[in-house]
C-alpha cells in the first residue's frame, strides 16, 4: 500500500519507521520545515518531501491521486482536517486518518468525511484501561458516523460463556462477535457453533451505550442459582 | 444586512479581526446587526472603529467551547477571515454542521482550496486572484496617473 504521511515530528517519523519495518509498504512523508525535511532524511532517504500537505500542488506531487491512504498526523488539528478532506475531496484517496490534538474535535472529524480519528488521550485511557484488572473492555477503533465501535476483551476463567456455543450467547443490540483468537493463535469468525474458552481473544463489534452490557453477556461469571 | 423597509437585524460572529474583519465588523454594526468580534489577540481589536457597538470576545473559533459559550446555536451569520485558510474552513464547517448557522462564509486565501470548500457548501471568497489580477493592471497603466485612476474605479466597484 501507498502511505502518504503528513507531519514529520515524532508521531509520523515513527510511524513511518514501523510501516517501512513492515516491509509492505511505500511510504511518503510530507513536512513543511526545510531543517525537519534535512533531518528525516539522514535518518530515512527517499522517503521524505518538503511541503504543505494541506496544498493540493503538493499532495499532487507526492502522487496522492494513488495513494491508498493519508495519514495526518501535525500538531494542529484544523491542518489534519483541511488535509485529510484535500485528500478525500480532490484526490479520491480511499482512507483517511487524523491525529487529534483536542480530544474535544473527535466528533467535528467524524462528522467531517474523515475515516479515523486517532487522539493521544483516548490511546493513553485504553493502555490504562487495559492495565487495570476490573474494566477487560477495551475501545480499539472507532467505526465512522455510526456510532458502532470495535472492542477487544480476553475471557475470563470464571465467565459464563465459558464452554458455550456463540449461538448460546444473549448479546445486546447491535453486537456481533467479529473475531476469536483461540489458544492455538489462530483467527477464526466464529459460527454459532463456535465453543468460546476461557482465555480466548474476541474482538467484537458494539454499540458505544451497549459496551457494559457486552461486557456482562461475556465477562460475567455464570447467575447464582437460585432453588 | 439591512433590506429597504423594515429592517432585519441579525446576529453575525465574526472571527479574526484583522483589518478585513474588522471593517467587516464595522460596516454590520453601522447597518444595526448585532455583531459579535472574535480574535485569539486582544491586541487585535485595535482595528475596530470608535464608537463600535458590537462585542469583542478573546477566544479561539475553533474551539467548540468557545462557541458554545457566545452562544453559536442562536446566530445567524458566521463569518471567518483569519490569516489561517484552515482555521478559517474548519471554524466555518463547525458552525455550519455541528451548530447549524445558516448562512457560513470564510475567506480562503488559497485558489484550489477555496474551490473546494464552494463545491463542499461553505461561501468562500479568494481574495489572491482578485487582487493580483487588479495589481497586474496597475503595472501595466501607461503612467502613475492612469494607474490611480484604475485603482479609484476598483474602489468604486467595491462601494467604497
Amino acid at each position: 500500500m501507498y502511505m502518504i504521511i503528513v507531519g514529520g515530528g515524532k508521531v509520523g517519523l515513527q510511524l513511518a519507521k514501523d510501516l517501512l519495518a513492515d516491509g509492505m509498504h511505500e511510504v511518503l512523508i510530507i513536512e513543511q520545515d526545510a531543517e525537519k525535511v534535512t533531518e528525516i532524511g539522514q535518518d530515512l532517504p527517499d522517503v521524505v518531501m518538503l511541503g504543505d500537505g494541506c496544498e493540493a500542488t503538493v499532495l499532487e506531487k507526492a502522487g496522492c491521486a494513488r495513494a491508498n491512504m493519508l495519514i495526518a498526523v501535525t500538531g494542529d488539528d484544523e491542518d489534519n482536517l483541511v488535509s485529510c478532506q484535500v485528500a478525500k475531496q480532490r484526490f479520491n484517496v480511499p482512507r483517511t486518518v487524523a491525529r487529534i490534538n483536542n480530544p474535544k474535535n473527535e466528533e467535528i472529524f467524524r462528522k467531517l468525511e474523515v475515516d479515523i480519528t486517532v487522539s493521544a488521550t483516548s490511546a493513553i485511557m485504553a493502555h490504562i484501561e487495559q492495565e487495570l484488572p476490573t474494566h477487560h473492555l477495551i475501545p480499539l477503533m472507532k467505526l465512522k458516523g455510526s456510532g458502532l465501535e470495535v472492542v477487544g476483551l480476553r475471557i475470563p476463567d470464571d465467565s459464563r460463556v465459558v464452554g458455550q456455543p456463540v449461538r448460546s450467547i444473549m448479546l445486546p443490540y447491535q453486537s456481533i462477535i467479529a473475531l476469536v483468537v483461540g489458544e492455538d493463535g489462530q483467527a477464526k469468525v466464529p459460527t454459532g457453533d463456535t465453543i468460546l474458552h476461557a482465555d480466548d481473544e474476541v474482538m467484537a463489534v458494539t454499540l458505544h451505550e451497549s459496551e457494559e452490557s457486552l461486557r456482562e453477556a461475556l465477562m460475567a461469571p455464570p447467575p447464582a442459582r437460585t432453588f | 444586512m439591512t433590506t429597504q423597509g423594515g429592517s432585519t437585524m441579525k446576529k453575525v460572529v465574526i472571527m479574526g479581526c484583522g483589518r478585513v474583519g474588522a471593517a467587516l465588523a464595522a460596516d454590520l454594526d453601522a447597518e444595526g446587526n448585532q455583531v459579535l468580534v472574535l480574535d485569539t489577540d486582544p491586541a487585535a481589536f485595535r482595528f475596530l472603529p470608535e464608537g463600535f457597538r458590537g462585542t469583542t470576545v478573546v477566544g479561539n473559533g475553533i474551539d467548540l467551547d468557545v462557541l458554545r459559550r457566545l452562544g453559536i446555536e442562536n446566530m445567524d451569520v458566521f463569518v471567518s477571515a483569519t490569516r489561517g485558510d484552515n482555521r478559517n474552513v474548519m471554524a466555518a464547517q463547525i458552525a455550519k454542521h455541528i451548530f447549524g448557522v445558516p448562512v457560513v462564509a470564510s475567506r480562503v486565501f488559497d485558489p484550489i482550496r477555496e474551490e473546494m470548500y464552494r463545491n463542499m457548501g461553505l461561501r468562500t471568497i479568494n481574495p489572491t486572484r482578485v487582487q493580483s489580477r487588479r495589481l497586474k493592471k496597475i503595472i501595466e497603466a501607461p503612467d502613475d496617473d492612469a494607474a490611480n485612476a484604475i485603482a479609484a474605479e476598483f474602489l468604486a466597484q467595491d462601494g467604497a
